[in-house]
């Protein structure tokens, strides 16, 4: 027997009541030709040994608290509350399901109605989902919602400086939807090429997406897309792949974007290899029945007191089937939790100061940059706005990653690891988490290493 | 008055027990000079403080969500008897892994000789997935079974494209979960639903005559169904479907029920997705995150998303360079830390322990059966394996529905099961109790069902109005669609 069931005892009065004599009897409608015979698996182990064999993966691994951490390129490292695992911890909140009975599942309604308010307040938008699986996956979603809303158009405007990982998931999905996609590039200063959108925009387009900042850590322009967008009849999707610059820096709702979405994952949620991270999708009022994925709504329970309950399911899977507005039918319930969390910890106070912070410390560390001279690294795209992430030019990337790596720095991301179509350099990226030490040994390598 | 109401009428939204100026989370003091982001970034492009945000303190915030989590139903609490969505017990020594900071504080693009543990992880979850399934190949990065669902019918479309074969058409039969349908539409196909044969099984005759247009790009089955009845034609109908160049496609929902047992490369399965929160023990976690990795045959290897990793000596890589790949389904790599917990709950039941567990749900589902046949009606009376699907048409001789039957069970303080699925069986009540429950907290679920089934006949009107004992009663959902409110505004 095994910890995790039932005993013997158990096992024999149940099959006493079924009328069975064995277990085995109960499978007796598999047919002989699917069954297999013993598993090519170990046997089974205990805590201590199974425990024993995750901490030797680990210690396989470098985690970023151990080192300079510069990375980010869609995934950064910013304040983790000791309150948001505490709280995570609670069976009541993790081992509970999709709330179907809104009876027994107050708790995570109202958090996601929190959440969706959260990411309303951020985005300047009407309404939220209660998130989606990643940014990748919520840049897609509103594409097909462009679909959806636009049904004679066809063709997509994406960005070229959007996130590498959003534009393959994007491909994927959009070459099974027969989704037509025209990529714009970047000007010299790094922005979305203006005369290049004009050129890219028809009649048949049904949105543009534009991240901001961008993959190479510009802030674009977004009443400039918002009004080219809208000119051409199309719908605006302002992506985020860093939260916490929305914290300093206006959303697409400020200027009329029809969907901003994206990824959360700064607000609190650790990197954890690239998931789970936190999809999040907000939209005006007039496309919420066009919306993927689910929406928590408020109403009264029978002695008129104001309770949470899944709404306007109709669009969804279970119920359309076919006709569903996304396959989806599950969101991101624990790690929407989280950042709901975070983001009631920092408040309107903190999460201006976590984006003041990081934006402050990656000013200085491009202004040491700037003072390293002309040999080895420069910054490219000097002068144009960034937030917490910037393009280090340089010959040789990954040489100048390892020697960073050989003292204890993680650099950053070589752009050759991300898209081949990106300069060559190294994609830094500096939070809040990040202490002057940190930056000063950055630079100091940077300079010897010249 | 019940404690739980007095806390209910106490707890306000976060954004309600704001008091200007309190802080929950202090930054360390800044080192460098503070930038002002309007001397770099043009005043357009910048806010101000973001109005209605809450203010409040670490402790008012750990009350909070404290307070919401009272309000919860969970397995740690008791029986959760949903009906394929499979609420096990969710090992804490798999929560207690998942936050060592080797895994937890883990950047996915880290150099790959500093992450050569998580790449060995996920390798050998891999490898247990293939033990598992007696398929060859398997992709980790889906992020939910319905993504498993998706990337897998996107691989079968690739496959086809690659043979220059251009077929539309994905039968399914009428008890699937809805996802099948709204799957195969966003994999670009068009669905054909199959009726299910009396014994709410796949009807092969029907099949086959749909075979014969040539059209057909998979069937898409859930093994057992549904219903929780073994599908006993399915290594036949997996045979007539590859005779006509068409693939079989296993919702592996139900994947617990024979674990161990019987392996879906046996079936002639080419792909299956593997619901990791449901039979691999990883929490669900109120609505996700889950993980639906997807394990397929020979056919499909070279269709698999980017990166596989593979080993070479003692080394793991991670491989781009994969010409016949759909490319990509979501950011990274897959939901890392619900793989880590996969692997754990896989290593700490071993291959005897897996079998034992889809017994013992086999077992579970067998007696609660055996116990409430003859009080609720069982439309379909096949052999059941993890689940079983009772009606309420005996119930509704009285007025009650199964929708008064699970409000009433959560007075008596279980979460009730599925209801109205699958759509074959009219007012379906689907009980899935898993592995995780001893005699004890089933037969007090017994109990209360039988319970039940003796008000339904004696008082319909307490049914009606139930439940009574939880936080909020019964709720006005027409009033939350009709006049949609989704967030919070000041007022």
């Amino acid at each position: 027997m095994h910890r995790y069931l039932a005993g013997p005892e158990d096992r024999r009065r149940m099959l006493e009541r079924i009328g069975c004599t064995s277990v085995e009897e109960l499978f007796a409608s598999i047919p002989a030709e699917v069954r297999c015979g013993p598993l090519e698996l170990p046997t089974g182990r205990s805590e201590e040994e199974v425990r024993r064999e995750f901490w030797s993966l680990a210690g396989r691994n470098l985690t970023t608290e151990c080192a300079a951490c510069f990375l980010g390129a869609g995934v950064y490292r910013h304040v983790q509350p000791a309150v948001a695992d505490a709280l995570l911890w609670r069976g009541e909140l993790f081992t509970a399901y999709t709330p179907y009975q809104p009876e027994v599942s107050q708790g995570t309604l109202q958090a996601i109605f929190e959440f969706q308010t959260f990411v309303c307040q951020l985005t300047e938008m009407d309404v939220a989902n209660a998130s989606m699986y990643d940014g990748a996956t919520a840049v897609t979603e509103a594409a097909l919602m462009a679909r959806r809303v636009l049904p004679a158009r066809r063709r997509v405007v994406l960005a070229a400086s959007l996130h590498p990982d959003y534009k393959a998931v994007l491909r994927t999905y959009a070459e099974a939807q027969g989704i037509e996609l025209t990529e714009v590039g970047w000007d010299a200063g790094g922005r979305l090429d203006a005369a290049g959108l004009a050129g890219a925009l028809g009649p048949d387009v049904c949105a543009v997406i534009v991240q901001s900042p961008n993959v190479l850590g510009v802030i674009e322009d977004l009443a400039a897309v918002g009004a080219a967008a809208r000119g051409a009849g199309a719908l605006a999707v302002h992506a985020v792949a860093e939260a916490t610059s929305l914290g300093i820096l206006a959303p697409g709702g400020r200027f009329g974007f029809d969907v901003v979405c994206g990824e959360l994952q700064a607000f609190g949620i650790p990197a954890s290899f690239g998931g789970p991270l936190l999809g999040f999708f907000a939209a005006r009022q007039g496309h919420v029945r066009q919306m993927p994925g689910r929406l928590v709504g408020e109403t009264v329970d029978a002695e008129g007191r104001r309770a949470f309950v899944l709404t306007l399911s109709t669009r969804e899977q279970h119920i359309r089937r076919a006709k569903a507005t996304s396959n989806i039918c599950t969101n991101h319930g624990l790690m929407a939790l989280a950042a709901t969390i975070v983001l009631s910890l920092l408040g309107k106070k903190g999460v201006r100061e976590v984006a003041l912070a990081s934006h402050s410390l990656a000013e200085y560390v491009k202004a040491g940059i700037r003072g390293l001279g002309t040999g080895g690294a420069r910054l490219a795209f000097d002068g144009s706005p960034t937030y917490n992430e910037f393009l280090v030019l340089h010959e040789d990337p990954e040489g100048l990653l390892s020697r960073l790596q050989q003292e204890g720095i993680l650099g950053g991301v070589a752009t050759a690891r991300l898209d081949a179509a990106l300069p060559a350099g190294v994609l830094v990226a500096v939070t809040e988490r990040n202490t002057r030490e940190e930056c000063d040994r950055l630079l100091d390598a940077l300079r010897r290493l010249a | 008055m019940s404690e739980h109401r007095t806390l209910r009428e106490r707890e306000k939204l976060i954004f309600e027990v704001s008091t200007p100026g309190r802080i929950g989370y202090q930054l360390p003091a800044l080192e460098v000079p503070k930038a002002d982001p309007a001397a770099t970034i043009p005043a357009a492009a910048l806010r101000e403080e973001i109005p209605d945000l809450p203010e409040v303190s670490e402790v008012d915030v750990i009350r909070h969500f404290t307070r919401l989590s009272k309000w919860n139903y969970s397995v740690d609490e008791g029986l959760y008897p949903l009906g394929s969505c499979t609420m096990k017990y969710n090992p804490r020594i798999n929560e207690e892994l998942a936050r060592l900071a080797g895994f937890l504080h883990l950047h996915p693009l880290q150099p790959a000789e500093l992450v050569q543990g998580a790449l060995a992880l996920m390798w050998e979850l891999e490898r247990a997935l293939c033990a598992i399934t007696g398929l060859a190949g398997v992709t980790l990065q889906p992020a939910a079974g319905a993504h498993g669902e998706l990337t897998g019918m996107l691989m079968i479309r690739k496959a086809l494209q690659t043979r220059g074969e251009n077929r539309r058409v994905v039968l399914i039969p009428d008890s699937a979960h809805g996802t099948n349908p709204a799957t195969a539409v966003f994999a670009g196909f068009e669905v054909v639903e199959i009726a299910s044969t009396g014994q709410g099984t796949l009807d092969v005759d029907a099949l086959r005559s749909h075979l014969e247009s040539g059209d057909v790009a998979a069937l898409m089955a859930t093994v057992p169904n549904t219903l929780g009845v073994f599908e006993p034609e399915i290594a036949r109908v997996a045979a007539m479907l590859h005779e006509k160049g068409a693939f079989l496609y296993v919702d592996g929902a139900n994947l617990n029920a024979f674990v161990g047992i019987a392996q879906p490369g046996k079936m002639g399965a080419d792909a299956i997705h593997i619901n990791l929160h449901k039979t691999f023990s990883t929490p669900h976690g109120g609505g996700g995150p889950g993980a639906g990795p997807v394990a397929v045959s020979e056919a499909l290897v070279p269709h698999l998303p980017v990166p596989v990793i593979e080993k070479v000596g003692d080394r793991f890589e991670m491989v781009w360079d994969r010409p016949g790949t759909i490319g990509k389904v979501r950011g990274f790599y897959g939901n890392f830390g619900m793989l880590l917990r996969a692997l754990a709950y896989i290593r700490s039941l071993g291959r005897d322990g897996l079998k034992a567990m889809a017994e013992g749900a086999v077992l579970n589902a067998n007696y609660i059966r055996a116990s409430l046949e003859g009080i609720y009606n069982l439309k379909y009376t096949g052999p059941s394996l993890h689940e079983v699907v009772f009606d309420d048409s005996r119930q509704a001789a009285f007025g009650v529905h199964n929708v008064d039957i699970a409000k009433r069970l959560l007075d008596h303080g279980f979460h009730p099961p599925t209801m109205s699925f699958p759509l074959i069986v009219h007012g379906a009540l689907m009980i899935e109790p898993t592995e995780s429950e001893g005699i004890g907290e089933l037969d007090a679920f017994i109990e209360a069902m039988r319970a039940i089934a003796r008000e339904a006949e004696e008082d319909p009107e307490l049914l009606h109005g139930a439940p009574y004992t939880t936080p909020v009663r019964r709720l006005d959902e027409v009033r939350a669609a009709r006049q949609p409110v989704l967030r919070w505004r000041r007022t």
